[in-house]
């Protein structure tokens, strides 16, 4: 599986290569336009919507400005119900964690319900290394797995494969892991449908143990709540006698009755559903229901850090509905992978550099990945202010200043690879102030039009590397005018 | 220091600028329930969203109840018939199919060997269509209503019927196991086509008997 993004490219390049792509341009636009569609519609049914948004981020904001306090009560009221609370200051310290409560249960193989907070720790890799076989159960995740690829979208992970190649991947690819595809696979969504249904049935039914992460985690009561829709989550959940659940601790919330506003919000702006078709609830362990032993690891890796930004804590508000995906431009055309996470998209443009820091180029570049229109935040079910926190992250970025890392105050310096980005900046500064300039500058562009290149020199590359140059016209506009309507509108 | 205490101590540094004793409560001025509606009303919300989301919704009165089971479990013609220790006797005398309970040492392999499943539920959700079931004597564990193929489910209307998810929450005891189903199982993975039953249920039949 080469699940990990070490190495990967900064998110211009990353995107060139993506756009170039026309098959996964294809399958993002209808994506991302068909949940845009439904969610809106879903979202209209709910008159008091407006007011569940602004529940939803008060609700988060509460947590976090005291989130000490519930993780203690937390830990207390999971204790109570027969778990056992681990803590995890990054992802070598869960990955361990995890991987000495698989052997002690002597298994050598796990079944797992789509978790991004164990994809973002790179779980899977760390149990291979240790022999252990950890078995992706939701269907999007078992097309990533076999094919050996990455996920590309929160909620769809596998949205940039289509039908035909996911039936390619079934015939090659199943029987290397158990239960092969059946003969004659055709590439019908149901027949792809049933050929996973049957290859991870004989893995659910023989697991003794299941690792998941979780949508929310009820301090007050020690519920933990995992939403979905196929089954999968449930069969990981309840058949195993071991359950092990990773969760990021911004994922608390207060009350038993906070709930009531995440249930609406979160299914209406992930999968455009009323109610998607599965949520189980669990409180510690029950007797004679479900696994007699219940972990849970309560992970950091970076979320303490983005705690103490005052602007970008707002980003641990986040129920990962992946509706600000769905909208953004830059996403539908550079898709998922550009990103070099497992939070694509405008979330994953403001989490990762705060979870991970800005040391890298790719992160470096992640909050330049946008086009601030807003519509993410429009979006938000926990109103987000994403331009804003892209904002900050970009000043963070040029100018450096003040962070935390790992717990401990930094002071960033400006990376050096944007000096770039502020000379574009400025230039565009003084063009813009200038109308005469920039007319001459269009009027030299169009008359040499043919000898333009595909991408900007100089300064100009890191705005046209993720995009293609626009031809330039034959004419400029302001000729154009002059000379339609020249002499009768005052067009200079 | 240990690693709880250095990620606490992490988040009382993260939050120097979150005064001492604050407290601001959530104002909560969302609606408990959408719309006005009288009970009847609310139940045909309910059948009418169960539909929707392509479970195949009955009705019926308590008389007629067990025949309409038996004819249900007759369409599918299973051997085998999956039922909790508390299902009300009653329900399933007209049926043919065997029962069989989930005992204790029964595995997940010959749970899978059974096609039909007959349970019933905690509260049912009408602005939803869900179904949620709490772990009582009368719906079962968790997994019997996961394993076979066909789950009928009976609710009792309109008690077990309300609103809304705020509703449902209140009624609902956090300690017990809960399952909210709305639906068959489905995935949209696939080019974002619907296609029901992965790995939960592939036919979901609600019964709601008066
Ligand atoms: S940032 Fe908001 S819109 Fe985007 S995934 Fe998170 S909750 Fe959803």
């Amino acid at each position: 599986m080469s699940g990990t993004f070490v190495g990967m490219p900064a998110f211009p390049a990353a995107a060139r290569e993506a756009v170039r792509d026309t098959t996964l341009r294809g399958n993002l636009r209808h994506a991302t336009h068909t949940i845009r569609a439904k969610r809106a519609r879903a979202v209209a049914e709910l008159e008091d919507w407006e007011r569940l948004r602004q529940a939803g981020m008060r609700i988060k904001d509460r947590t976090l400005r005291h989130l000490d306090r519930y993780l203690v009560q937390l830990e207390e009221s999971v204790t109570a119900a027969g778990g056992t609370v681990h803590w995890a200051t990054d992802a070598d310290e869960a990955n361990r964690i995890v991987t000495e409560l698989v052997k002690a249960t002597g298994e050598s193989e796990v079944v797992k319900v789509k978790s991004m907070a164990t994809q973002e720790i790179g779980l899977n890799e760390a149990l291979e290394a240790e022999g252990i076989a950890a078995y992706e159960t939701d269907l999007a995740e078992l097309i990533v797995q076999l094919g050996k690829d990455r996920p590309s979208h929160i909620l769809v992970p596998a949205i940039h494969r289509n039908r035909g190649e996911i039936r390619e991947i079934f015939t090659r690819e199943m029987g290397e892991w158990g239960r092969p595809a059946p003969e004659g696979l055709t590439d019908t969504p149901a027949d792809l449908a049933e050929a996973a249904r049957l290859h991870l049935r004989e893995k659910f039914l023989r697991a003794k143990v299941g690792i998941s992460g979780a949508n929310f985690m009820v301090a007050e009561t020690g519920t933990l709540v995992v939403v979905e829709s196929e089954g999968n989550g449930r069969m990981c959940l309840t058949l195993p006698e071991t359950l092990i659940s990773v969760v990021g601790i911004e994922k608390t919330v207060p009350t038993w009755q906070d709930l009531e506003v995440f249930l609406q919000t979160l299914p209406r702006s992930s999968t455009a559903e009323r109610m998607n078709p599965y949520t189980s609830m669990w409180t510690g362990t029950t007797d004679g229901d479900g696994p007699r032993a219940f972990h849970l690891v309560l992970l950091d890796n970076g979320r303490t850090d983005t705690l103490a930004d005052e602007v970008g804590r707002q980003a641990l508000r986040c129920i990962r509905c992946s509706a600000c995906l769905n909208v953004c431009p830059v996403y539908e055309r550079a898709g998922g992978h550009a990103y070099g996470s497992v939070y694509p998209g405008p979330i994953g443009a403001i989490l990762s550099p705060q979870l991970r820091g800005i040391g890298s180029e790719i992160d470096a570049s992640l909050p330049y990945a946008s086009s601030l229109c807003g519509a993410c935040y429009e979006v938000c079910p926990v109103a987000i202010d994403i331009p804003e926190v892209l904002v900050r992250l970009r000043e963070r970025v040029v100018e450096g200043g003040e962070a935390v890392r790992e717990g401990n105050k930094v002071l960033l310096r400006p990376a050096k690879g944007h000096a770039a980005e502020r000379a574009a900046m400025r230039a565009a500064r003084w063009a813009l102030t200038r109308p005469g300039a920039l007319r001459t500058g269009q009027r030299l562009a169009s008359r040499t039009r043919r000898l333009h290149p595909r991408t900007l020199p100089g300064p100009g590359r890191a705005w046209s590397g993720t995009r293609d140059l626009p031809p330039v016209p034959a004419e400029p506009f302001r000729d154009w005018w002059q000379r339609t309507r020249g002499g009768k509108g005052d067009a200079s | 220091m240990n690693s709880r205490e250095r990620i606490l101590g992490r988040v009382r540094r993260a939050l120097a600028d979150v005064p001492p004793g604050e407290d601001a409560a959530v104002e909560r001025d969302y609606l408990r329930e959408h719309g006005e509606r009288t009970v009847e009303e609310t139940v045909d919300l309910l059948a009418e969203n169960l539909a929707d989301y392509r479970a195949v919704v009955h009705r019926t009165d308590a008389e007629e109840l067990p025949y309409l089971i038996m004819r249900l479990l007759a369409q599918r013609g299973p051997r085998y018939v999956l039922v909790p220790p508390g299902l009300p006797p009653e329900w399933m005398s007209a049926a043919d199919p065997t029962r069989v309970h989930d005992r204790a040492v029964s595995t997940p392999r010959e749970l899978d060997e059974v096609e039909s499943v007959v349970t019933g539920c905690a509260v049912a959700v009408a602005e939803t269509g869900t179904l949620v079931l709490d772990g009582s004597p009368d719906q079962g564990r968790r997994r019997i209503s996961l394993i076979p193929d066909h789950h009928i489910c009976v609710v009792r209307v309109p008690d077990q019927v309300v609103a809304s998810v705020p509703q449902a929450l209140e009624r609902l005891d956090p300690t017990r196991p809960l399952t909210w189903i709305s639906g068959p199982s489905a995935t949209s993975d696939i080019e974002l086509d619907r296609v029901e039953g992965v790995h939960g249920p592939r036919t979901l039949e609600v019964v709601l008997v008066r």
